[in-house]
């Protein structure tokens, strides 16, 4: 059979879930990482990021919004799914999916969001003319109160809701990752630090992301970049891709040394169709090489523009990265028999429903919603003072 | 609605074919079955199989079986004294239409036939987000294609890869045990085409059933025993190469 090679049991041979499935925990991972980052300044008053503070929390929501769609859309039968809700099984990690979602998206994102845009909200609402001032009514949903009083409340909710929301962006991706590591059928996958990997690259992947989005958003609007923030950033990225590289290590020496009856099989695939993706494009392109390039910019004084061309490598290194762990993980662990007997391939299609066009549009998707909730609600202070003292 | 009594006579003979398609579509009924008579499990004699692909092509007519996917199929081994754990495995179209002549060596050859194993703790089932897979009380592992999302967890869950998603029903799809046909007193479809008894339906919980017998005098083993998944696909004369 074309594709195959040595033994594959002859159901293993298509692979079952594709390029959407690689989408799904790549954006989910933006989520939590770019909540995480939010949380740096409003929980760990970590003020030197307040310039992204609410770009982070729209492009969490923005990728929230699109994360269900590839699984949606790769379901066999996708008008089935609210089943998931109603007659969740007990015993299955997938079953928490929707309320995972749904706690997050309602319970921390939007109503932290809410809860933060609150003054600007009403006051939008009141200078705002046609559509928007409805659309602007509608999100006060009903409480104009802007009093000091009631602004210091709003604070400290949304301070207590960041707090919720820390481990619940963990749970959010953590538990991805245990979807993942708990099939004991599949030695690739199987691991307890699964849940714990994906948490730590979920960070490192929203930071970068943040980082980027700052950097370019601030250059398009030809501001001014405040490289203490992006300073700062970088530092916490730099930190956290090395706790991420860490861990990732830890589970491939872990491998290696106990060479278990799957090793074999493994390590051809790392040798062979994996090597590129993963040994190339994963570790040495997408996670040394950002995490040296940062490494440089905390031991040697470097100029600003300097830091910046860096930054901005970097973190495109470290988006390419992340995508390639996940693909490595969905696809790589589907490429191999549970026989460890043989290999199979996986072929994308260009136009089909789970194909390329498809994802490629998905990964473009979130940036258009961001574009949308930044036109809304801008995150950018100078903006939202006009709006105030238009509004005064 | 007024009907003339030429219309009766035109309705009545319709109505009668009509009821005779009814009935021959709704599955014959069985009283006398009680789940919790039953234990189902399998026999699986390897020393007994010839690979002759009788019962991959018995499933695959009785069930409707999708081209290129299978619920049953067999794999022949080809092992070295020296490499036992790696050994020459093929399983061409799931053994449906035979093997090819197997060359004169050292090595030894023999046929393993695979299903589900019906496991009692099924990893499949329990990844199942809304349960539409599940274990029945006599022992059956069943999917509810009603109720199936489609999303292929359980195929990823199955560690015998005995699972697929139905190329058009868009469901999980897999060995029902010919469920409906063990309900009414028979035998599966691959038990009954297999010309050397090499698989037997086995009843764990009805004391007559001869596989108790066979389990106390035989050295019995299932694939996997370290997925700890309660197979009770039993296997006779398995060799420590068998993945």
């Amino acid at each position: 059979m074309s594709g195959v090679e040595g033994f594959m049991y002859p159901n293993e041979v298509e692979l079952q879930w594709s390029v959407l499935i690689v989408l799904y925990p790549f954006i989910t991972g933006l989520v939590a990482g770019a909540f995480i980052l939010a949380s740096l300044e409003r929980v760990f008053r970590v003020e030197a990021v307040k310039p992204t503070y609410r770009l982070a929390l729209l492009t969490a929501l923005a990728f929230l919004l699109v994360a269900p769609l590839p699984l949606q859309l790769h379901l066999g039968h996708p008008e089935r799914s609210p089943e998931m809700y109603f007659t969740p099984h007990s015993t299955s990690a997938m079953a928490m999916f929707g309320y995972v979602y749904l706690w997050y998206l309602m319970a921390v994102l939007v109503l932290e969001i809410w809860l933060d845009y609150r003054r600007e909200i009403v006051l939008l609402s009141q200078s705002s003319k046609g559509l928007l001032r409805v659309i602007y009514k509608i999100m006060t949903l009903g409480s104009d109160n802007i009093s000091e009083r009631s602004l210091a409340l709003d604070e400290k909710v949304g301070w207590i809701v960041t707090l919720i929301g820390i481990p619940s962006a963990f749970l959010l991706h953590g538990y991805v990752g245990f979807i993942f590591g708990s099939i004991k059928a599949n030695p690739w996958w199987s691991s307890p630090l699964m849940p714990v990997v994906f948490i730590f690259s979920a960070m490192v992947s929203g930071i970068a992301g943040v980082m980027l989005l700052y950097m370019a958003i601030t250059k398009l609007r030809k501001q001014k970049i405040d490289i203490r923030c992006v300073d700062t950033i970088a530092m916490y990225l730099f930190y956290i891709f090395i706790i991420d590289f860490s861990l990732e290590m830890l589970d491939l020496i872990h491998r290696i040394y106990e060479a278990d009856e799957s090793f074999r099989s493994l390590n051809f695939l790392v040798h062979t169709q994996l090597f590129i993706p993963h040994i190339l494009i994963q570790i040495l392109l997408g996670t040394l090489t950002p995490i040296i390039l940062i490494g440089i910019t905390q031991v040697v004084k470097l100029p600003e523009i300097v830091r910046k061309r860096i930054y901005s490598v970097a973190g495109c290194l470290t988006l390419v990265g992340i995508f390639a762990m996940r693909w490595n993980v969905v696809i790589g662990g589907q490429l191999f028999s549970k026989s460890f007997l043989g290999y199979t391939t996986y072929k994308m299609g260009l136009v089909s429903k789970e194909g390329l066009l498809v994802a490629v549009f998905l990964t473009i998707l979130p940036l258009i919603f961001l574009w949308a909730l930044v036109k809304i609600l801008p995150p950018w202070p100078e903006k939202s003072e006009h709006a105030a003292i238009a509004a005064d | 609605m007024n009907l003339s009594r030429r219309h009766i006579l035109v309705l009545l003979p319709a109505a009668a074919v009509a009821w005779k398609s009814v009935l021959a579509g709704t599955p014959e009924e069985s009283p006398n079955y009680k789940m919790s008579d039953h234990w189902w499990g399998m026999l699986i004699d390897i020393p007994k199989c010839i690979g002759c692909g009788n019962c991959v092509r018995a499933c695959r007519t009785e069930n409707d079986v999708p081209e290129g996917f299978y619920r049953t199929w067999v794999e022949r081994y080809h092992v070295s004294d020296e490499d036992m754990t790696n050994p020459e495995v093929i399983s061409p179209k799931g053994g449906e239409e035979g093997f090819p002549v197997a060359e004169a060596d050292d090595k030894k050859y023999f046929f393993v036939p695979k299903m589900c194993n019906h496991c009692a703790d099924s990893p499949c089932t329990q990844v199942c987000p809304v349960g539409a897979t599940f274990v029945s009380p006599d022992g059956v592992v069943l999917v509810d294609q009603k109720y199936c999302l489609g999303c292929a967890y359980c195929v990823q869950a199955c560690p015998y890869g005995c699972r697929y998603l139905h190329p058009q029903k868009k469901v999980a799809d897999k060995c029902t045990l010919c469920y409906h046909r063990i309900t009414k007193g028979l035998t599966t479809a691959c038990c009954e085409a297999c010309p050397t008894g090499a698989r037997q339906l086995a009843d764990l919980k009805d004391p007559k059933d001869p596989i108790h017998e066979f389990l106390k005098t035989h050295s019995v083993q299932v694939l996997k025993p370290q997925m700890a998944t309660g197979a009770k696909a039993f296997y006779n004369g398995l060799d420590g190469s068998v993945r």
